[in-house]
């Protein structure tokens, strides 16, 4: 996958050999218009790397796309970790804790149904499986106050349950795996393994789990990404601030900081941004790392439907 | 597919296809039960009731329906998405297709640099996304309003009324456009290069292939990222529930159908009516989906 992205999108060969030296030939104009597209991808990132390094009077005085003549960046991380007893470092590992048990958790729970849907008939298969495909619309948003509602009754708000339990159903995730099993796990290995004596359970964690691996990486790498990133159901369901991942803490500071103005409190800016650009360090890292798997995934769930 | 399944399923023997698939499908499906259908069964029983301060718990039948659909702060929010919907998605998915053509085009240099600098910022919270563009906005020390500045010109007025729809727009399609980008440029890749042969030998020039080779390949997964972008686009709350803490005038607690359920959840208190809407609110994206769905398969019917 990520050799062939070098490759150009190759003619046939047997095409006249001028149209296929024009094709090989890389176009300055397209690739200066898709940097100067680049540019404005990065900007952001640029500024808030830029802004890490400053004061709060240095933010506002200095101009924002270039770095002061006293950069802070270690002080401000410092001051980022120890804020409020170092409520900071609560965020980080709630929002990692959070992240990696939804992730595994979806993922697993979408493998092991999706390959159940696809290798398998039994009643109401169909049914099922299209109730949980007419899910994937509805949204999520719409759904978490309901859950929140629900929680309530039950004592589960204000736990850590409450925004690890409803990240772990994941329709579009099921979808994924029932396509991508039915592709790559052959019939005939199962046959195979059914008549030297396996059971199906073994099978599946033996066999069709290592043949899934592409398609549970995608799950799994989407499902993280979207609980690092949820705000809106831990902000709804959590009251206490050290229990909130990242994203709520941020903008809890952030909403300190736009009261604050000046005084004690209008050192929160550079925390928020700090903290904004520290957090967004690992997921970056991640899907640089993972991008072979996730590339793959998406071109399953993309193709087939 | 199914076919495939079905000629298998012969071969096998019936009592293990009986007992296995359940199994394996039960954890989802369990989880499923409890968190997907029994919160919407439960919002659809408390849109039912209303809080009454003599009486209590009032069963009340539709009224709260009827209440929501005469609630102009609703109807203005969901047309506000809705007008979001129209500008935004149109225009990340036509950026999204560009950028994904000249990627596959092969006539770039960089390419694999310029791919992940345009997917990066999916990696990025909403959350951190609203806070940063806010800043960048911002009349005191956003870059765009120091420049105007220091040129002497009057500084563009990004949090104010007329410019926040598409200050939110640029936030969202900042976010989005890589990830629609690389599902198409995915699937781009999967294009078997028979096609492009076969183009090629009747004469087709890029340009030609883009539009009748790519492009009619590239349905599904255009019709997937529409879906998503109907589903994100109606539920609309981080970006403006984040700007709207530095522009309280312009985005008010009714800004969009989404911000209305939640204010009237934790500030009004009103619990009842925030499941009527935000019931609602699922009904307009259940609807707006299959109206994409329905007209896509439409035009490949005709």
């Amino acid at each position: 996958m990520t050799t062939a992205t070098t490759a150009p999108a190759d003619p046939a060969p047997t095409a006249p050999a001028r149209r296929r030296s024009a094709s090989r030939r890389r176009s300055t104009p397209l690739t200066i218009a898709m940097l100067a597209a680049l540019a404005y991808f990065l900007l952001p990132l640029f500024w808030l790397l830029v802004a890490s390094t400053k004061s709060t009077q240095d933010l506002i005085n200095r101009f924002g796309l270039w770095f002061s003549h006293a950069p802070q960046l270690v002080a401000n991380i410092r001051a980022t970790f120890t804020q409020d007893d170092g409520v900071f470092v609560h965020w980080l590992l709630n929002t990692a804790v959070y992240a990696v048990v939804s992730a595994l958790g979806a993922a697993l729970l979408a493998a092991a149904a999706g390959y159940g849907f696809a290798k398998f008939r039994f009643r109401g298969d169909r049914a099922a499986f299209n109730l949980v495909l007419g899910a994937i619309m509805v949204p999520a948003t719409a759904l978490a106050i309901p859950t929140y509602l629900l929680f309530a009754k039950v004592g589960l708000v204000n736990t850590p349950w409450a925004v690890i339990l409803p990240s772990l159903v994941n329709p579009f995730g099921l979808y994924l795996m029932r396509v991508y099993a039915a592709d790559a796990v052959p019939d005939s290995l199962l046959e195979a393994a059914r008549i030297d004596g396996a059971r199906e359970g073994r099978i599946f964690f033996r066999i069709a789990l290592r043949l899934l691996a592409p398609g549970l990486v995608t799950v799994l790498l989407f499902t993280l990404v979207a609980t690092w990133n949820n705000y809106f159901l831990p902000l709804i369901m959590l009251n206490d601030p050290k229990l909130y991942p990242i994203t709520v803490g941020l903008s809890s500071w952030a909403a300190q900081a736009q009261n604050g103005g000046a005084g004690a409190s209008g050192d929160m800016l550079p925390l928020v941004v700090t903290g904004s650009l520290i957090s967004i360090v690992p997921l970056v890292i991640a899907f640089l790392l993972l991008q072979r798997y996730w590339q793959s995934g998406l071109a399953t769930g993309s193709v087939k439907q | 597919m199914s076919a495939t399944t079905a000629t298998s399923r012969k071969a096998r023997p019936p009592v293990r296809r009986g007992a296995a698939g359940p199994l394996f499908t039960a954890p989802f499906l369990l989880l499923f039960l409890l968190l997907y259908l029994a919160p919407l069964g439960y919002a659809a029983y408390l849109s039912l009731f209303q809080q009454r301060l003599i009486g209590g718990n009032v069963f009340v039948g539709l009224d709260n329906y009827v209440t929501a659909l005469k609630d102009p702060l609703l109807l203005h929010g969901v047309g506000r998405v809705a007008l979001f919907f129209v500008i935004q998605v149109p225009l990340m998915l036509l950026l999204a297709l560009l950028f994904a053509l000249a990627l596959d085009s092969g006539l770039l240099r960089l390419a694999r640099v310029i791919r992940l600098g345009i997917f990066v910022p999916y990696a990025v919270p909403s959350v951190v996304a609203a806070l940063m563009w806010g800043y960048l906005y911002g009349p005191d020390f956003g870059p765009f309003a120091q420049a105007s500045r220091k040129l002497d010109l009057p500084a563009p007025h990004f949090l104010s009324d007329g410019w926040m729809l598409g200050s939110l727009a640029n936030i969202v399609t900042w976010e989005f456009v890589g990830y629609n980008m690389i599902i198409l440029y995915a699937a781009l890749r999967t294009i078997p290069n028979d096609l492009y042969e076969a183009a090629a030998m009747d004469g087709a020039g890029p340009w030609r292939i883009a539009w009748s080779v790519k492009l009619p390949a590239l349905r599904p997964a255009l019709l997937l990222t529409l879906l998503f972008s109907v589903i994100g686009s109606f539920q609309l709350f981080n970006e403006p529930s984040l700007l709207m803490k530095i522009a309280p005038d312009v985005i008010s607690s009714s800004y969009t159908a989404n911000l209305y359920a939640y204010s009237l959840a934790f500030t009004g208190n009103q619990l009842n009516y925030a499941a009527t809407v935000s019931f609602l609110l699922g009904l307009v994206i259940v609807i707006a989906s299959y109206a994409v769905l329905l007209t896509a398969n439409l035009r490949r019917a005709t």
